[in-house]
């Protein structure tokens, strides 16, 4: 029971950080101005247009799959793999199980090896390619390893080393409901969310700010109307008011 | 091929298709443009020279620029360094210098933010690459912020559309304020201040030059074709690149120009006060300076009691007046709201051909076969026409009104993925010669593909920095420096003076 406690508390601990890290940064993104126009062009002149090429960009990785092939291949499939997996996961938050997760259940296996197939196919190219060598630190490649163990774990319980299915779903309904119940103790579990904790707690503090900064990024976010719509930071705007200024009257 | 003049480096070698070259580490670490002296920097609002204490003024610096702009939060925490920009750099290509990888020259910047502004930073500085501010960072920064041109071409690439531009921008400012700004593109802007262009012409001078070239065209076709300066009421206010007034080939475009007001009938005129319309405001990255720059041409406007206001053909100025001028000098109520404020020239000219107002005798340039360089800040900071991508269809539509034989360079260099010319950004500046070069190896390598292939005589471009450029690289390229023409001076020989409107 106090490995319970103790994961119960690591996870509530975590997800406190993570949300409250999360919020702060999107809470300054959001409250910084971007002073000047500063889409890249061709830019949508609508926020129709605006809202469809962020669409583009999140769900397909519309730049990077101008920029390289590769690493659009390899992001996609980790990321989208990564995707279906969390989904996946609902199933243990959730009683009874949706039946959507229910449905989508088969998917999720093969999610896993796309997620690790991409993990593996990012990392090989941050070590061989000198350019990215060149410009990773010990984080960037820690990153990977830390999400191929997760995932690695994740596929090992599900094909090797199976845990106890039921009392780890008491457990985690147990933290969504606040009523625990003893989690199982296999070491590949343990690993597998220790690891997941440690991502949570990281988040906020790392480059996977990427996730919420790509909606606030201005080049992408901005319309291309500087011509039809004046476009003035509230610093700005003190600026001209202070400034001697010729007006047309 | 070596290199004419006294420059100790090798021109690099055209090659069949573009390689990305091995990364060499410092490549380019010799090289660092003239730093700006006390005269250069005082009038800007900076300090003459390096302060005391540069370091907590740097640091104050950043934080107030992270405040004050948001793309520098979020792209100095988001980049996940994919390396999807490495390769995409002109000057990277050029010099195989890393640090002209763009994630590299943003990570001289981003690793003193995670240092004194991040969690991660400060606790693990060596766990995410996080580095103190040294002298040695801030000759970096001054060296590699100098061999960016700003030019936006990462920006396309990155899966966050991470612009370099704005780390390069944020580097100088913060570099300026401590007292090491940049000579060349800060003796301008004090120019800008004081005489209003950039070349420090005074109004007599201009007149002067402006005369000359009515005499030039008069004595070519015969036909009195007006240059107007400072003339009250007139319907329009071209406000064009200083360099227009007698650079080659700029000066031949600005004729174009004069030949389509004359030949639409549109009452036009230029400005002593304002004329100028490049704006090296923006290369320093400093708004203040950048509105200063500007808003002369609010003044003129309003002086001359124009109704229109249109810009020639410059890259950096074209963003500029599209971009920012309504924000820095705007609102532009007192001007015809019938027509776009500001306009380009190109969007202007192609307007009156969509008319019919202007009649075109292409065969004039039946000995040329002409492709387009299309300008980094029109392509990928700015718009011409009502729709996105007009930028790249007016152009090209003029010039094939104005030739038969056009042909573009390979996809992959043209249109929003188009390279810089290599001496945007104020970088135009012979203390950088070596890094001219080499930053144009990407263009020039697209340029030897539709000679040989097309047998391309000349390339147009509409932007003075790309003009003077290539006018200097292209002989290092064993090609010819008269191969570079303004598009409007295809339109000006094109023009049928004598025809019916």
């Amino acid at each position: 029971m106090l490995l319970s406690i103790v994961f119960g508390i690591l996870f509530y601990l975590a997800a406190l950080i993570l949300i409250i890290g999360v919020a702060s940064h999107i809470r300054r993104y959001a409250k910084t101005p971007a002073p000047l126009v500063i889409p890249t062009t061709p830019a949508p002149t609508t926020r129709g247009g605006v809202a469809a090429r962020m669409f583009r960009e999140v769900v397909f990785f519309e730049s990077l799959f101008k920029g390289s092939k590769w690493t659009w291949l390899f992001g996609w499939l980790f990321h989208f793999g990564m995707l279906v997996v969390l989904l996946r996961h609902l199933r243990y938050f959730t009683e009874p199980v949706w039946s959507w997760v229910a449905m989508m259940q088969w998917a999720g296996v093969y999610a896993g090896f796309a997620m690790a197939i991409g993990l593996i196919g990012l990392f090989v190219r941050r070590l061989a390619v000198d350019r990215i060598r060149y410009i990773s630190a010990p984080s960037d490649y820690l990153m990977v390893v830390l999400l191929f163990v997760i995932g690695g774990t994740g596929l090992l319980m599900k094909y090797v080393w199976h845990t106890d299915i039921v009392a780890l779903k008491a457990f985690t309904l147990g933290l969504v409901t606040f009523s625990w119940s003893p989690l199982p103790s296999d070491p590949l579990l343990l690993i597998h969310l220790l690891l997941v904790i440690v991502l949570m707690l990281i988040f906020p503090f790392s480059k996977l700010l990427h996730a919420p900064g790509v909606f606030f990024s201005p080049t992408r976010n901005m319309k291309d109307t500087p011509r039809e719509h004046r476009h003035i930071a509230a610093w700005a705007k003190k600026l001209e008011a202070n400034a001697q200024r010729v007006t047309s009257e | 091929m070596a290199a004419p003049g006294k420059q100790e480096f090798t021109t690099p070698a055209l090659k069949e298709y573009p390689v990305i070259p091995p990364i060499q580490v410092n490549a380019m670490a010799h090289i660092k443009p003239f730093v700006a002296k006390p005269d250069h920097q005082e009038p800007l609002g900076f300090p003459g020279e390096l302060v005391d204490d540069w370091k907590d003024v740097a640091l104050n610096k950043m934080e107030e620029l992270l405040g004050k702009y948001r793309s520098l939060p979020v792209f100095l925490d988001s980049c996940v360094k994919c390396g999807a920009c490495t390769d995409k750099c002109h000057y990277y290509l050029g010099t195989a210098d890393p640090k002209n990888m763009p994630v590299a020259r943003q990570d001289l910047l981003r690793n003193v933010y995670r240092r004194y502004f991040t969690f991660a930073g400060k606790h693990f500085p060596k766990l995410v690459g996080a580095v103190d501010l040294t002298e040695e960072v801030i000759d970096d920064w001054y060296k590699y912020y100098h061999q960016c041109s700003e030019c936006r071409r990462c920006s396309v690439y990155c899966p966050y559309g991470i612009d370099t531009a704005e780390i390069t921008m944020a580097g100088r400012e913060i570099l300026a304020s401590i007292g090491v700004g940049q000579k060349y593109s800060n003796e301008i802007i004090s120019k800008v201040h004081k005489i209003g262009n950039n070349l420090g012409l005074p109004e007599p001078a201009l007149a002067d030059t402006l005369e000359g070239l009515e005499e030039d065209i008069e004595e070519d076709t015969g036909v009195t074709v007006k240059f107007p300066l400072d003339q009250k009421g007139a319907d329009v206010l071209l406000v064009t690149p200083s360099a227009d007034f007698f650079a080659e080939p700029h000066v031949d475009g600005l004729m174009g120009y004069a030949k389509v007001f004359h030949q639409a009938g549109i009452s036009w005129t230029l400005s002593s006060h304002a004329s100028e319309a490049a704006n090296f405001g923006i290369f320093i990255g400093n708004y203040e300076n950048m509105q200063k720059v500007a808003m002369r041409i609010r003044e003129a406007a309003l002086e001359l009691g124009v109704k229109r206001i249109i810009v020639g053909e410059c890259g950096h100025a074209w963003r500029v007046a599209y971009s920012f001028w309504n924000t820095l000098i705007g609102p532009f109520d007192f001007l015809d709201p019938n027509y776009p404020a500001p306009q380009h020239i190109c969007e202007f000219t192609y307007d009156l051909l969509k008319r019919g107002a202007l009649k075109l005798r292409p065969e004039e340039n039946d000995d040329k076969v002409v492709t387009f360089h299309d300008s980094c800040n029109v392509s990928r900071a700015s718009r011409m026409g009502d729709m996105p991508g007009g930028q790249f269809v007016i152009p090209r539509e003029i010039l094939k009104a104005a030739c038969n034989h056009f042909v573009d360079m390979a996809p992959d260099t043209i249109h929003e993925n188009t390279f810089c010319c290599g001496g945007g950004g104020g970088l135009l500046t012979d203390d950088l010669v070596e890094l001219r070069v080499k930053g144009a190896l990407p263009r020039m390598e697209a340029l030897q593909q539709v000679i040989e292939n097309d047998g391309v005589t000349h390339m147009a471009a509409i932007c003075a920095i790309c003009k003077s450029q290539f006018s200097k690289v292209l002989p290092y390229y064993g090609m010819g420096m008269d191969m570079i023409i303004s598009v409007h001076q295809l339109v000006g020989d094109a023009l049928d003076l004598g025809a019916e409107a």
